[in-house]
């Protein structure tokens, strides 16, 4: 597989999240979105009318009605009406949907957003019903109970033990400690098994979140932004749905997403990785091959905020503030989607040479 | 900046349309649409680069992300997968995604595919999920949809029996199309205007019904085009517009939404005069009044001379804009796939490829959609030839 040459140069201009929180029972999805867009906008200085193109992402299972996305887009400001779409799926394959668009030279500037609340309901529970509807889902196997499978081949391959699963959960929450939008920061206990061999600490928090952010293509993204992050390269791909069929404790399909993307070509310093569960980023950090030299999920990653459907879309984010603050010059940023890292999407960012 | 890669369509799958479809799953619906759609390119699986899906909401099949568990079954395994979710317009919309994919060169062929099998849940109790400050009910879409349809009429001063001629209409267009879920061989003018009157001033014989059915596509680009069987429709134009649910600026009856996406649409294609211009239409009207109140929505009248073109017989089979060829929403509805068989019917009329219900010599053709509360629109005309910017 050949990585893909973007055939214009668009790049992420700014990025602005909420402060991730276990419950927001006193706000509507619409008064949660509602801030963190005001901020991406207001970093940029765009107003909704100057955006070319609108896309997001959530799930209506998350809000527990049809068509919720269609609140939160009252609440963008479509007026006059704007050229907007959106994806039910994290908020990464909604900036994937933006990307394109952008490189068919229809728009120049795009807005990305999504959000989920959890806590109305039980999120292990919710994402049970993602799955085969027929054979699986009615015994409604929950999300950490599939997590915890591929955590244990994991170790019955060598690949990890629990003390090292430790260390992720531990490097994860002291990262977090810097990061004012964690809902978990800093160190914690590891605690009981959750599902053997899961304990607590390798598991992600619930929560309610949101992210933002701007795309802008070309000498806009200079305008809008002192440092912009050039998207090289992105790509996703999907893996067979039934657990049986796959080797859990591989993710081919990252991989592929990562050589596709141009993510091997040189190498990274950064990589946000949405890895949910401390064993899952010993899946991918395996696929990707990266070493000790690459700074993993320096926000804390989804182990310090796992807001659903906005959690993807954050390592992008956190990804590009990283090139934009100049911490970072090449940063690899991944989502995923489905039980056991089923979809995979990886994004490589770069900021342009430092004199 | 290099112009965007043209766009062709060259594979077309449905499934024959039914209110229950017992004997396949999801996905061996979605596969049977698919495997058609594959059929018509004379490609194989192995052939498609990416896969881009469309439902309506999850809710009407009671599964949270189905495309997940579609992947299999899709050919997808592998492959970029993406699942767009814009309400009733979605079916369009994701055929404009995947269009985009091909357009800016990030893949050579896509398969897209839009689906609804309402028959394993219960649509209307899909979209009737209270939450505070709603309407809790609105007894379905007809019952958000009437007042509009009244407006429009006290608006216009059309005459009472407009829809019932559209209902008629779009009833005998479908008799023509083998996919179709109603094939009421034995319908008559005198029976639609008699049959129960749902929400005034709509009656049960101008409604969608609710169907289980899937529709593919095969889109591709200038080389995949060049090694199509048979002829391939072109896309000339395409679009998406939303505006707001509610407020107090909207115009229900004619979306603004609606007109700016069509002008946009027309832009693209070169389209200055669409009643001239353009010989075939493809229309979400899932309620008959809908005809005439897109016909002014969309330029093919000034405004309050639609339902003029309706009762003239502009819009029948024969007439001189054949509207809904195919019998249309009013005729088949899995509500996910409504918008996608708008532009795949758009298609086959400009490939030549529609059957009995081919307009003859239609060379340019709309497709069009729109949903939530008339505030997703979604747009693409095609031709018979490759577009010359």
């Amino acid at each position: 597989m050949t990585p893909h040459r973007p055939a214009r140069d668009v790049a992420i201009v700014a990025f602005a999240q909420s402060d991730h929180r276990r419950r927001t029972d006193e706000l509507s999805e619409v008064e949660m979105v509602m801030p963190v867009l005001h901020e991406v906008l207001r970093q940029t200085g765009l107003k909704t009318s100057d955006i070319g193109f609108t896309c997001s992402g959530s799930s209506d299972y998350l809000a527990g009605r049809a068509f919720s996305f269609t609140m939160a887009l009252d609440g963008v400001g479509a007026w006059p009406p704007i050229s907007e779409s959106h994806v039910e799926a994290d908020g990464a394959w909604a900036l994937y949907e933006a990307w394109v668009k952008l490189l068919t030279g229809e728009a120049d500037t795009a807005l990305v957003y999504a959000y989920g609340k959890s806590s109305p309901g039980s999120v292990r529970d919710v994402l049970s019903r993602q799955l085969d509807p027929y054979y699986l889902a009615p015994l409604w196997p929950d999300s950490v109970a599939l997590a915890a499978l591929q955590a244990q081949a994991l170790v019955d391959a060598g690949h990890t033990d629990e003390p090292a699963l430790a260390a992720i959960a531990g490097r994860s929450r002291a990262d977090a400690a810097a990061n004012p939008h964690a809902q978990l920061p800093g160190a914690r206990p590891q605690g009981e098994y959750v599902v053997q061999p899961l304990r607590t600490g390798d598991c992600p928090p619930v929560g309610d979140g949101v992210a933002a952010v701007i795309l802008a293509a070309g000498d806009r993204a200079r305008e809008l932004c002192a440092r912009p992050a050039w998207i090289r390269g992105m790509d996703h791909r999907i893996e067979a749905h039934s657990l049986g069929v796959r080797d859990l404790t591989d993710s081919p399909s990252t991989r592929l997403a990562a050589e596709r993307a141009g993510a091997f070509e040189r190498p990274v310093d950064t990589a946000e990785l949405h890895a949910p569960f401390t064993s899952q980023e010993v899946v991918l950090t395996r696929a990707l091959g990266l070493d000790d030299s690459v700074r993993i999920n320096p926000s804390g990653g989804a182990l310090a905020a796992n807001p659903v459907m906005a959690a993807g879309l954050v390592r992008l984010g956190e990804a590009a503030a990283r090139i934009h603050r100049g911490a970072s010059d090449r940063a690899l940023a991944h989502a995923t989607s489905g039980p056991c890292l089923q979809q995979n999407l990886v994004a490589v960012l770069e900021g342009d040479p430092r004199a | 900046m290099t112009s965007k890669e043209p766009v062709a369509v060259v594979g077309i799958g449905q499934t024959k349309h039914v209110a229950a479809r017992r004997d396949v799953s999801l996905a061996g619906l979605v596969r049977e649409a698919a495997v058609r759609a594959l059929e018509d390119a004379e490609l194989t699986w192995a052939d498609i680069d990416a896969v881009v899906i469309g439902k309506a909401p999850d809710f009407f099949e009671g599964v949270m992300m189905p495309e997940l568990y579609l992947a299999d079954a899709l050919g997808a395994v592998g492959k970029p997968m993406i699942r767009v979710h814009t309400a009733g317009s979605v079916g369009g919309s994701t055929a404009l995604v995947a269009a985009n994919l091909v357009a800016a060169r990030v893949h050579g062929t896509v398969l897209t595919l839009a689906f609804e099998k309402q028959s394993e849940s219960n649509a209307m109790w899909g979209l009737s999920l209270p939450v505070p400050f709603q309407q809790p009910l609105l007894a379905g879409a007809g019952g958000f949809f009437a007042p509009h349809v009244r407006a429009y009429m006290r608006r216009t001063g059309a005459p009472d029996a407009i829809g019932s001629l559209v209902a008629y209409k779009d009833r005998r267009n479908a008799l023509k199309n083998p996919y179709a879920h109603l094939h009421e061989h034995d319908l008559t003018l005198e029976k639609v205007q008699a049959s129960p009157m749902l929400w005034d001033p709509i009656r049960y014989s101008e409604t969608c019904p609710s169907s289980d059915g899937a529709c593919a596509m095969v889109l591709t680009d200038r080389a995949g085009a060049a090694r199509s069987p048979r002829p391939p429709a072109w896309v000339h134009g395409g679009a998406m517009r939303s505006e707001p649910t509610l407020f107090a600026g909207k115009d229900f009856v004619s979306p603004r939404a609606g007109r700016d996406c069509a002008a946009d649409v027309y832009r693209q294609a070169g389209v200055t005069d669409p009643r001239r211009e353009i010989d075939a239409v493809e229309m979400y009207v899932p309620f008959s009044w809908y005809e005439p109140m897109w016909l002014e929505n969309l330029g093919f009248a000034e405004e309050g001379e639609g339902w003029k073109l309706t009762e003239a017989g502009v819009t029948e089979l024969d007439g001189d804009l054949p509207v809904n060829p195919s019998g249309g929403v009013l005729s088949t509805n899995p509500i996910g796939a409504s918008g996608m068989i708008r532009f795949a019917e758009a298609a086959l009329q400009v490939r030549g490829e529609a059957g009995d219900h081919q307009v003859e010599g239609a060379r340019r053709a709309l497709g069009h959609a729109y949903g939530g509360g008339a505030q997703f629109f979604a747009m693409w005309l095609v031709g018979d030839t490759p577009p010359t910017t």
